[in-house]
């Protein structure tokens, strides 16, 4: 699949973002209030810009972005329309949470309450998110169920990579939130490479063959194109990584990972690391989203010369 | 909308496609029949970017694929020629996947449609089609696709013989037919099951209505037993006059028997050396 | 849940719809225009017309493109820097007018012949064959000689009919079909529907190609076939019907010339002719009387065999006799020809038994009776449905006339010529066997400010007939009808511009051509081609072709190499007739033509070119073109002239709607309001023939009656088929130096090798003239089905299509190179060399590598980016093919042609390939960027 560059910007950054304000949320329920209204606000503002950012981008990527909002009425068949529901209405929980969290208005009885219901906002719109992609048959690469809580993991860690940093800069920072950050990092690690044992591993079930129809007579293969020109099916499904040079980006997410998880650590005595820790998990989770893309064989390529999907 | 209507009722409408793959010469009639058609009917326009340069490209709702299928156990390839267009499923995740409801299934007939107004060119359908039907207007930004000529099958302006798709009524070898494959009784259906015909790739479980009708078995030497033509005794010259005496018998019957027999012999004689001579001469010649 | 949105049943999107004729390319399809806004909207088949019936092609639906192709000329042109740099300026059509007139006057005050007029893709040749007579100049031909004449003429010469426009299989009752060298796109639409009806009733369908694409894909059977081998494979089916005698001897007695009397003295001067009686009748054997009788005796019983003797002594054998003599020699075996053509013996046996078998086992019967040239009654008509087609891939080779002959021979040896399930000829053909016509030009013929006693093109049957000086030189530029290519009845379009260049056999003053894309892929050798059009004399400083003149709609590549460019319209702006004294679109069920109406304006300042070819020809004075006053004879132009001209008394362009009251057919006075009967016909007009008269029409009285009293033949007499051509055996005697008019030595020996009265078989030149190590392999080209020549590419849809092409081979071919898909590979002849880019592929005859034709662009042409994938990645074989053959003993060069009909050898070519040393870049050669017009200005 192509990997278009608003689509990989916009489910790092509002994962991110989403992952952030989860944690906040969950911070906020345990705690309460912010430990400053500067704080409070700093947090809140990153986590619900770079949501916006991301869901901005996301528009960039449509022909008709005037029309983006139509895509809110089909929340009962598509992921999609469920996604773009699910993250205006964390918006709600969010803001007011935000308001109280931060101190800007004093409700202290209402912070876990509304951090709760923000958290699971944040899970449901990621979730929705891997959905759209995980929900597609004609991907093997995604049809997976390992998509769903790659998505999810992956928001948490660089959400809260996110946390240990603006912690630091603060001068909040605390133990606790580079353990977690580690956790989650640690849980990507595991969950990435186990997602990419899976994808190498799963059959390619789908043939030339198959697609065709033509397997009835014999093994088939590709003659002619049905135009010169490079059509839309082609740019966009028949994007092909070279394998090798799939192998050395999935070595470079993880090597990313690592070092984030190695500067978060060393962060415990230099916190103001975190930074580059965050910057390294979101860099890695860029990476990654431009090879789940890439990576991605779509069926339709079958028609296209392909000799399985 | 974007929900399927329920299409499972007895007797439901299921307007499509037959392509008849024993007979298509990929002569690309019916791609630009249907870009000419539908750029100025329902998917108007169709557009073409860098129509003059290298990076030349365009939205099609049908293209033809050349393949090589190499037979079982046979040495010889052989190549088949392969419109593609939308299936028109009846279980299509184009549909379902639509946020905005663009894409929709119609109840009636069952053809799959984009409303061009309400479509924000997000893409997402064409990620669901496995079979890579639906194109994306870069001009319009919207998505495009087959609307199997929902403009023209029941247009009133023309005459019931060209409510067909365009594609159809353009097709010089008679490879498509259109009709309704939930009417057993059809053509369409009736073709289906005299020649097996399929539906691609029946696992997706997207229940594609078009149907394709698979190339015939090939009647040649790897499927023919040999054959050659009886040979008499003697030299094939000398048979070829006893023949061509025989003609003469036949002829009205003007030639009495004895004279002929004696015609025959005395014929034979004469071109027996006759023969010999030309046979070293064009034995000289290529 | 909303509603589905409401989507319009019956929208009318169009204002207006108009009938006119399609000419994406020469198939001549009805179409019916959609109008909307003034504009073109939507183009179909027309369900009426019958050639089409209906169905387009998808050329023909993308004429929208065409007729709106940024490429079109919008106003003429004159050179005002160096030819072919694209240095023009505008001028308007007064000027351009006078300007042509003037150089024109002047060559037609001095020496008509130093005008060259040549003409490409067109179909008025009835007018620009007519204008040139009546110019003077015999140097005139369209694009038959390159195209395929070696078809035409071996079926004129044969049987007075040919395939294509002459002719074409009974779709309807064959059964068996074989098709020879026809890639997907010859008779388009027609094929293609007939191929449709095949698949229908499960008729076997055979095509013999050495490349399995296109129609060969949908086929029962492939034979992969070498190039230029065809005769063996074909032969070897002759051999083995003859030997087990399935062979329609009744039809060949009747029908043909197989009875006839050949006289045998070897070493004289009557060897190998006709034996004749007193009153010049040709003579059979009567078995019933043991004498001679005269071949058109009703009452006589031939012998169909034997060798007799004359009153006189002279020794006579049958035509039949000479003809099974040859094929049933032993060479001639299935066993024999095997490894030479590629096909396996026991494939031939098959195919053999099988044609024997649809043939007599399956044969039909139609009940219809009818009445034969003799007089004798038929209660039935009997079918054979075996049926054949052949096109380039025979006729594109320099053994490709006695080739075509040989199929013929295997189709009336069947007794399929216009029987039901056979092949049926369209109206007019039959004709005499050769029509009658003979071409003009010899000396003394052509003279200042005089008209030709006769047409330039024509049928020679004797070295009599030849256009040469009392020293065998040729008369033509071309060459034609000289001893180079005696039956050269299309003229050799291809040496036009070489001769030309190189003054050989003399220097022109003007070159004026239609429609003819010369300096690129009609062009073989096109690097020097471009050099001859670029000459200049080193005496003179001025060009060695003075003066080109040059008519077509678009920026094509020929259009920068002209010193005058005349602006045509497109197809859909402007009258044409589609007519039976030319090209016509008649059906085996009867006469047909056609018209074209203006179904838009231009809105461009272009005319025409038959409007303007008549105003030259007005300002000229020519003959017919003017009348007694000198005013113009036609001020209406073309369209006046299709209503108004008659060829002879009766006879004009179109045949329907004739006469006062419209009601005429084929003769009839001129009709004012015929082109508006035709347009409400649907800018059609077809004639059904009775039942009787469907089939049979060579020797089907009641047909021969009609078809004098028509105007499409002279005389009722039958059409005789000549499996024994006695116009050969003269020239052959020629060059045995008998008579008066004899080859020069030098020509003898190619003479009498290649004037053989019955077919045979040899090598194509080019192969036999390079080494085989060095060339080991065969490289043609094929019509794609969505391109016509180069007018395609400046088609955004079809150019989306196919944009570039491939050298697509064999993939155990390319292994044995090293060379994998997509390498980038240089391709060399004997002539020289090219890079492109190598496709792999199961369907091709391993010896065989080859290419989609005119699909490479030069770069800047056609109102295309410099860039563009044409120009970039796409190439022509052209650059490789040479137009001259290598030197024989002597130095003389023959050009690339067949010997006998001078029809181009496009397909002889002979190369070796090699994977590139360098794997990045573009094809090669490029040429440097056309500039000067349209986008590139
Ligand atoms: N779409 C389209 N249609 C066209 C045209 C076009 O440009 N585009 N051009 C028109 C014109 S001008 C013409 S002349 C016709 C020509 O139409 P065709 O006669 O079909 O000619 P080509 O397309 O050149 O294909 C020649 C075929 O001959 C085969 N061949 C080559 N050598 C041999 C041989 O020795 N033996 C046999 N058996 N086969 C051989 C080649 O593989 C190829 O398939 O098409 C007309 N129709
Ligand atoms: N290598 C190779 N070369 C070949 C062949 C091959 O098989 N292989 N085939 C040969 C054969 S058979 C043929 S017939 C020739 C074809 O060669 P050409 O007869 O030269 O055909 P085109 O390339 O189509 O060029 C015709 C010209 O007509 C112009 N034209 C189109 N429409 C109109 C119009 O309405 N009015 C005017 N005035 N001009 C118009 C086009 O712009 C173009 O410049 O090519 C030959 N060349
Ligand atoms: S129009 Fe008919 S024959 Fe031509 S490509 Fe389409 S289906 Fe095949
Ligand atoms: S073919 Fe593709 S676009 Fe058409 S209905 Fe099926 S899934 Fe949808
Ligand atoms: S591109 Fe248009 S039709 Fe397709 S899913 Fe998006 S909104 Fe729906
Ligand atoms: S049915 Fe209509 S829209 Fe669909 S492929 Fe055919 S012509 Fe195109
Ligand atoms: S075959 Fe196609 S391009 Fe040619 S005349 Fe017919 S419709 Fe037009
Ligand atoms: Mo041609």
């Amino acid at each position: 699949m192509h990997p278009a560059y608003s689509v990989i910007l916009f489910t790092t950054a509002s994962g991110a973002g989403y992952g952030l304000l989860a944690l906040l949320g969950l911070a906020g329920a345990q705690h309460g209030q912010a430990s400053s209204t500067a704080f409070g606000i700093t947090a809140m503002v990153l986590a619900l810009g770079l949501i916006s950012v991301g869901l901005l981008s996301s528009t960039f990527h449509l022909g008709r972005p005037e029309r983006a909002w139509r895509a809110f009425s089909q929340w009962r068949s598509s992921w999609l329309s469920r996604e773009g529901v699910a993250a205006v209405l964390t918006f709600l929980p969010a803001l007011a949470f935000g308001v109280v969290w931060s101190g800007l208005y004093e409700a202290p009885q209402f912070i876990a309450p509304l951090g709760i219901i923000t958290a699971v906002m944040c899970a449901i719109t990621v979730f929705c998110t891997a959905q759209i992609y995980a929900s597609l048959k004609t991907i093997r690469a995604w049809h997976q169920s390992l998509t769903a809580p790659v998505y999810l993991v992956f928001a948490l860690a660089t959400g809260a990579a996110l946390l240990a940093a603006l912690a630091a800069v603060f001068g909040r920072f605390q133990p606790f939130q580079v353990w977690l950050g580690l956790a989650a990092l640690a849980a990507v690690l595991v969950l990435k490479a186990l997602y990419w044992r899976a994808i190498d591993a799963a059959p390619r079930s789908h043939t030339m063959e198959a697609a065709t129809g033509l397997g009835r007579i014999g093994q088939v293969s590709q003659w002619e194109v049905p135009h010169t020109a490079i059509n839309f099916v082609q740019k966009e499904m028949g994007y092909v990584v070279a394998r090798r040079h799939a192998a050395r980006l999935r070595l470079m997410v993880l090597a990313l990972l690592l070092a984030a998880m190695l500067l978060l650590l060393v962060s415990l005595k230099a916190p103001l690391l975190a930074l580059v820790a965050a910057a390294l998990a979101f860099t890695a989770t860029m990476v990654e989203r431009w090879l789940f893309f890439a990576e991605a064989q779509h069926v339709s390529t079958l028609f296209y010369g392909a000799k399985t999907a | 909308m974007t929900t399927l209507p329920d299409t499972t009722r007895p007797g439901q409408k299921k307007l499509g496609l037959v392509i008849d793959l024993d007979t298509c010469v990929g002569c690309q009639a019916c791609a630009t029949s249907c870009k000419e058609w539908n750029t100025q009917g329902y998917s108007a326009p169709l557009n073409d970017w860098d129509a003059r340069g290298a990076d030349h490209s365009g939205s099609w709702l049908n293209r033809i694929h050349g393949y090589e299928v190499k037979e079982k156990g046979q040495a010889q390839s052989r190549i088949v020629n392969f419109p593609r267009s939308c299936l028109h499923c009846e279980t299509p995740a184009c549909v379902t996947v639509c946020p905005t409801g663009a894409s929709y299934k119609r109840a009636e007939d069952g053809i799959v449609l984009v409303n061009p107004d309400m479509c924000i060119g997000c893409k997402l359908c064409s990620w669901a089609c496995p079979y890579g039907a639906r194109e994306y207007d870069e001009v319009q930004g919207v998505m495009k696709k087959c609307t199997l000529c929902v403009d023209r099958i029941y247009n009133e302006n023309f005459l019931p013989e060209d409510r067909i798709p365009a594609c159809v009524r353009a097709c010089p070898t008679g490879a498509r037919h259109f009709g309704d494959l939930g009417d057993p009784a059809s053509a369409v259906s009736q073709l289906v099951a005299a020649r097996g015909g399929f539906a691609l790739l029946p696992e997706m479980d997207y229940k594609p209505v078009n149907r394709y009708l698979p190339p015939r078995p090939r009647r040649d030497a790897t499927t023919l037993a040999p054959e050659a033509l009886p040979r008499g005794d003697g030299s094939a010259m000398d048979r070829l006059f006893q023949w061509a005496d025989g003609l003469l018998a036949g002829h009205a019957g003007t030639a009495p028997a004895a004279r002929k027999v004696s015609r025959v012999a005395a014929i034979k004689r004469r071109v027996k050396s006759a023969v010999a001579a030309v046979k070293s001469k064009s034995r000289g010649k290529k | 849940m909303s509603a589905e949105p409401h989507v319009t049943r019956s929208p009318k999107s169009w204002d207006e719809i108009k009938t006119t004729t399609c000419y994406m390319c020469a198939c001549r399809c009805g179409i019916k225009v959609y109008l909307k806004d003034g504009r073109v909207s939507y183009i179909e088949g027309n369900r009426d017309h019958p050639v089409n019936k209906g169905v387009i092609c998808g050329k023909g639906s993308s004429g929208i493109k065409q007729h709106y192709s940024p490429a079109r000329l919008a106003k003429p042109l004159l050179r005002v820097g160096e030819r072919g740099k694209g240095a023009f300026k505008e001028i308007e059509w007064d000027e351009a007018l006078t300007l042509a007139t003037s150089w024109l006057s002047e060559v037609r005050r001095t020496d008509p012949k130093r005008l060259a007029f040549f003409t490409g893709r067109d179909q008025s040749q009835g007018l620009t064959g007519w204008w040139a007579t009546q110019f003077g100049t015999p140097n005139y031909a369209a694009h038959g000689g390159f195209c395929s004449v070696n078809m035409a003429a071996a079926g004129l010469y044969t049987f007075g009919g040919a395939f294509w426009e002459f002719g074409e299989p009974d779709w309807k009752h064959t059964k068996y079909f074989m098709l020879f060298g026809v890639a997907e796109d010859h008779g388009s639409n027609p094929i293609k529907m007939g191929l449709g009806k095949l698949k229908e009733r499960g008729a076997k369908f055979v095509s013999v190609n050495p490349i399995r694409t296109g129609y060969s894909a949908i086929a029962d059977e492939w034979v992969g076939i070498r190039p230029g081998t065809d005769g063996l494979f074909v032969g070897a089916l002759i051999h083995e019907l003859l030997a087990a005698q399935k062979i329609d001897g009744e039809y060949l007695t009747r029908f043909t010339n197989a009875p006839w009397l050949v006289v045998e003295k070897p070493g004289t001067a009557e060897h190998g002719l006709l034996a004749r009686d007193r009153d010049g009748n040709t003579l059979v054997w009567d078995a019933a009387t043991r004498a001679p009788a005269s071949a058109l005796s009703p009452t006589a019983t031939p012998a169909l065999m034997g060798r007799f003797t004359l009153k006189d002594g002279r020794r006579v054998a049958t035509s039949f006799t000479l003809l099974a003599e040859r094929f049933l020699g032993d060479d001639w075996k299935p066993e024999a020809v095997a490894d030479r053509c590629g096909v396996p013996a026991a494939s031939i046996k098959r195919i053999a038994a099988e044609l024997a078998r649809v043939a007599f086992d399956e044969a039909i019967t139609l009940d219809v009776p009818w009445t034969d040239h003799l007089g004798r009654r038929h209660d039935k008509m009997v079918g054979r449905p075996v049926s054949m087609h052949g096109m380039r891939g025979i006729s594109a080779h320099s053994n490709g006339f006695h080739t075509c002959r040989m199929i013929h021979i295997l189709q009336i040896l069947l007794g399929t010529i216009d029987v039901p399930g056979g092949y049926r000829y369209k109206a007019p053909y039959p004709k005499p066997i050769p029509p009658g016509i003979k071409p003009t030009g010899k000396p003394g013929q052509v003279k200042p400010n005089t008209a030709l006693p006769g047409p330039p093109l024509g049928f020679v049957t004797a070295p009599e007939d030849l256009l040469i000086d009392e020293h065998g030189a040729p008369q033509r530029l071309d060459k034609a009808f000289s001893w180079d290519a005696p039956m050269s009845a299309h003229g050799l379009m291809h040496m036009v511009i070489t001769n030309a260049g190189l003054r050989d056999p003399y220097g022109i003053d003007v070159l004026f051509m239609y429609m003819a894309n010369m300096s690129w892929n009609s062009a073989m050798n096109v690097p020097d081609t471009l050099k001859y059009l670029t000459a200049k004399d080193e005496k003179t400083g001025d060009y060695v072709i003075p003066r080109i003149i040059y008519a077509d709609s678009y920026q094509s590549e020929m259009v920068y190499y002209a010193d005058l460019v005349l602006p045509d319209t497109t197809y859909l702006e402007r009258w044409d007739c589609i007519s039976l004294l030319d090209r016509p679109i008649s059906e085996p069920d009867g006469p047909a033509d056609s018209i074209r109406q203006p179904v838009v304006e231009p809105d461009r300042d272009v005319r025409p070119f038959q409007t303007v070819l008549l105003d030259l020809g007005a300002r000229l004075g020519l003959n017919g073109m003017v009348k007694e006053d000198g005013s113009p004879r036609y001020p209406g132009g073309y369209a006046d002239y299709i209503v108004n001209h008659e060829r002879t008394p009766g006879v004009g362009p179109l045949a329907g709607f004739r006469g006062a009251d419209g009601k005429a057919e084929g003769k009839g006075a001129p009709n004012p309001d015929q082109l508006k009967r035709y347009i409400e016909h649907g800018c059609h007009w077809f004639h059904e023939l009775p039942e009787h008269m469907k089939y049979y029409k060579h020797v089907n009285r009641d047909y021969l009656d009609w078809a004098v009293g028509f105007g499409f033949l002279g005389k009722a007499d039958p059409i005789i088929f000549q499996l024994y051509s006695e116009p050969f055996q003269k020239f052959r005697l020629a060059a045995e130096g008998h008579g008066s008019i004899v080859p020069p030595t030098e020509h003898r020996a190619r003479i009498r090798d290649h004037f053989d009265p019955l077919p045979f078989w040899y090598a194509p030149f080019e192969g036999e003239m390079v080494k085989a190590e060095d060339f080991p392999l065969h490289a043609v080209t094929q019509r794609p089905m969505a391109m016509y020549h180069s007018w395609g590419s400046q088609n955004d849809w079809l150019r989306q299509i196919l944009g570039r092409n491939w050298l697509y081979m064999a993939r155990e071919t390319a292994a044995a190179k090293g060379i994998a898909d997509g390498d980038w590979v240089t391709v060399t002849s004997h002539h020289g060399q090219i890079r492109a880019q190598a496709r792999l592929m199961d369907g091709v005859e391993p010896g065989t590598v080859w290419t989609w034709n005119a699909i490479g662009k030069r770069s800047g042409a056609w109102a295309l980016d410099a860039d563009a994938p044409e120009a970039k990645q796409g190439f022509l074989l052209n650059h490789l093919i040479s137009e001259l053959l290598p030197e024989r003993g002597g130095g003389y060069r023959y050009s690339n042609s067949d010997p006998v009909t001078g029809q181009a050898a496009w397909y002889d070519l002979k190369v070796r390939i090699e994977r590139a040393a360098d794997q990045s870049g573009e094809a090669d050669p490029q040429f440097p960027t056309l500039t000067g017009i349209g986008r590139t200005a």
